[in-house]
């Protein structure tokens, strides 16, 4: 296992407390601009979330499966824009960190000083860029560096043993464990690459290791937190989002609290 | 820049990928690994005299290379330029996708994979994908944009027919793009066992460089033929529809060291390099209709080929650098185009190429007396019924 040479930023610290305390660490995702989006991130705060990580929609979201395509789409048609998100997100009075998730041509579109530094004005402290991959991020990570901006980083199971260090060097917040070979969506067992990628990073890192990407309920999420640091939940909160609304998204945040605060016992 | 002194040679990028600025590798992490492998995989086989037999073989054997020339007497005439087609539109399976798609189904099974998955517009890349599949004994899956379903399902019937299946891309425009966006998900998902097989000279390093290899042969051939047609000579013009642009990468290929001025003709609605500014998607950075905070447009085009927001690297390198043009004409001269090849050469051109032959008509008055040469890189019974529906009663 490897020690971060870099200095932890605001997130990075947080969750290495947490996960030094035993706190397992839960993230849900939440499409920015759909209807209820503020109220369901209030929601997921008061409710155990330990940080929230917010979708900037997109045109074409390579990575996600048809529930986040289909809030995305909404949020669009309804105007959403990343400034306008932005904006909503600076009079959010939540305590937890939140991140924000975003292709890539939203960053080079807007510039990518401009970007993180609007990132940060809105009180954003992290940035997953899913179509960014270790190859292109040099420019987009050194203006996020210098705009305070933590970067995290996707480690996927396709990677040989020989390109995860190298992930994990770049990485900035926590390293971001792609659950399974696929896009966004929910799945009715966890992945067996799940648990496999959360063991391979924690041999290598001593970075917090959330595994997300297929985590899709409670159970799931219990399970996933036997390796890792934590889960990041994304369709099966956006699909309660989209069907019932935000108070559905607090009482789901609850569940997935309570199960992962509870170990899974060793008999089963 | 000044066109006369625009670079003057093909360019084979780097590790990273790019065509001066543009090309690159902006996929999810999921799909690095196998970017890389793929690019090794390709130049591998593109160095092995084995390899380039067997597919040089099934061209001859199976596409039916090389195609011909055909001069235009008539319409050349009539336009007051000498008009000379490389006549693509005779390959097996109606169209210059074949080139490369044999070249891709035979480097998937080179690399082990035993299914290759594909998006199409028109009709023409997957009915060449379901058709080297067929021939090659790989499993096909080809998206379609919902829409280009409904208007090319000639097309669809033919995959079928080959085995393959056809899956309907229903997000967003419901068109190529988002066919584009569906089958990069079905591969982040498929990635050990299966081979993308994209259709243009698009997408990320190394399949813009490795399509534009694959459709190297026409303008290898069509530099050759034309010389031996004319006296040694080059065109003066040589003109090619854009789209994603491989039919065009495939014949500039053969002239950017040439006097010859390149001419991508690109749709009014899908002007990609004419009207759009320099983005990310679908793995690569190129020019990209989208708007402010970088959201794609929908491309409208009454081409399904072409109806594509986007553009290969490549020719947004070529010009941005100023070898190559990218004038654009609009439906109405398209129809026309259409019909004008028909009625003078007896040949009835796909829609996409109908964009060539349009601006070639627009711009005759300019270029009395040159030589053109345009690349007809499909024929045009896909669109019969669709022109049917337009044209209706208006023929007499």
């Amino acid at each position: 296992m490897k020690f971060a040479e870099h200095e932890p930023g605001a997130l990075e610290t947080r969750l290495r407390q947490m996960r030094d305390s035993d706190r397992k660490i839960l993230v849900p995702y939440i499409t920015g601009g759909l209807t209820g989006w503020i109220d369901a991130i209030r929601g997921a705060a008061a409710n155990g979330a330990d940080a929230i990580e917010i979708g900037i929609p997109f045109s074409d979201p390579v990575m996600d499966g048809p529930i986040i395509q289909m809030a995305s789409e909404r949020a669009l048609r309804d105007g959403a824009t990343p400034i306008s998100i932005l904006h909503e997100l600076r009079g959010v009075d939540v305590s937890i960190p939140l991140i924000v998730m975003c292709y890539y041509n939203t960053v080079y579109r807007a510039g990518h000083t401009r970007f993180a530094n609007s990132l940060r004005e809105a009180g954003v402290v992290a940035a997953i860029v899913p179509d960014l991959p270790l190859e292109e991020s040099a420019h987009w990570c050194e203006s996020a560096d210098s705009s305070g901006i933590e970067t995290v980083m996707l480690a996927a199971p396709t990677a040989p043993d020989e390109r995860l260090p190298r992930v994990v060097d770049r990485a900035r917040g926590f390293v971001y464990a792609v659950g399974l070979l696929g896009v966004t969506g929910e799945r009715t067992e966890l992945a067996t690459t799940a648990v496999a990628m959360a063991t391979r990073l924690k041999k290598i890192t001593d970075m917090p290791v959330l595994v997300g990407v297929g985590v899709s309920n409670a159970a799931q999420a219990q399970q996933a937190c036997v390796v890792a640091d934590g889960v990041i939940q994304g369709a099966s909160v956006v699909r309660r989002l989209l069907d019932e609304g935000a108070d559905s998204v607090a009482q789901y945040v609850g569940e997935v609290r309570a199960a992962i605060d509870s170990p899974v016992s060793s008999n089963r | 820049m000044n066109p006369k002194q625009a670079p003057r040679e093909l360019l084979t990028p780097g590790a990273d990928g790019r065509f001066g600025e543009f090309g690159g590798r902006f996929v999810p992490e999921t799909l690095v690994p196998a970017c890389e492998e793929l690019e090794s995989a390709f130049n591998e086989a593109w160095s092995d005299s084995l390899f380039r037999t067997e597919l040089d073989d099934l061209l001859r054997e199976y596409a039916g290379r090389p195609s011909i020339l055909t001069e235009c007497h008539n319409l050349g005439a009539q336009l007051g330029i000498r008009l000379i087609l490389k006549r693509e539109d005779l390959n097996h399976t109606g169209s210059h996708k074949i080139n490369s798609v044999l070249g891709q189904a035979l480097l998937a099974k080179r690399m082990g994979k035993k299914r290759i998955i594909a998006e199409t517009g028109a009709g023409q890349h997957g009915v060449a994908s379901a058709t080297a599949a067929a021939l090659l004994g790989l499993e096909c899956k080809v998206y379609m944009g919902a829409v280009d379903i409904e208007r090319q399902s000639l097309n669809v019937f033919r995959m079928k027919l080959l085995g393959a299946k056809v899956e309907a891309a229903n997000s967003g425009s419901r068109t190529l793009k988002d066919a584009v966006n569906e089958a990069m998900r079905d591969w982040v998902a498929s990635v050990e066992t299966s081979y993308y097989c994209i259709g243009s000279v698009m997408g990320p390093h190394p399949y813009p460089f490795m399509v534009r290899q694959f459709q190297s042969v026409i303008g290898k051939e069509a530099r050759k033929q034309f010389q031996e047609m004319c006296d040694g000579s080059d065109p003066n013009i040589v003109v090619a529809c854009v789209g994603g642009g491989s039919n065009a990468m495939g014949i500039f290929s053969g002239f950017v060291d040439a006097d010859t001025r390149l001419v991508g003709v690109e749709p009014a609605g899908g002007a990609a390099v004419g009207r759009g500014t320099p983005g990310v998607v679908h793995g690569m950075k190129s020019y990209l209709m989208q708007d402010e905070y970088g959201q794609v447009q929908e491309a409208h085009s009454i081409s399904a080929g072409l109806d594509y927001p986007g553009v290969g690297p490549e020719h947004s390198y070529l010009a941005s650098v100023g070898r190559a043009e990218y004038p654009s004409v609009n439906d109405q001269e398209v129809i026309e185009g259409f019909k004008l090849l028909a009625r003078a050469e007896g040949i009835i051109p796909a829609l996409e190429c109908a964009h060539a032959v349009a601006w070639i008509a627009k711009e005759a008055p300019k270029i009395q007396g040159q030589t053109v040469l345009m690349n007809l890189s499909g024929r045009g019974d896909k669109d019969v019924a669709q022109m049917m529906t337009i044209l209706g009663d208006s023929l007499s």
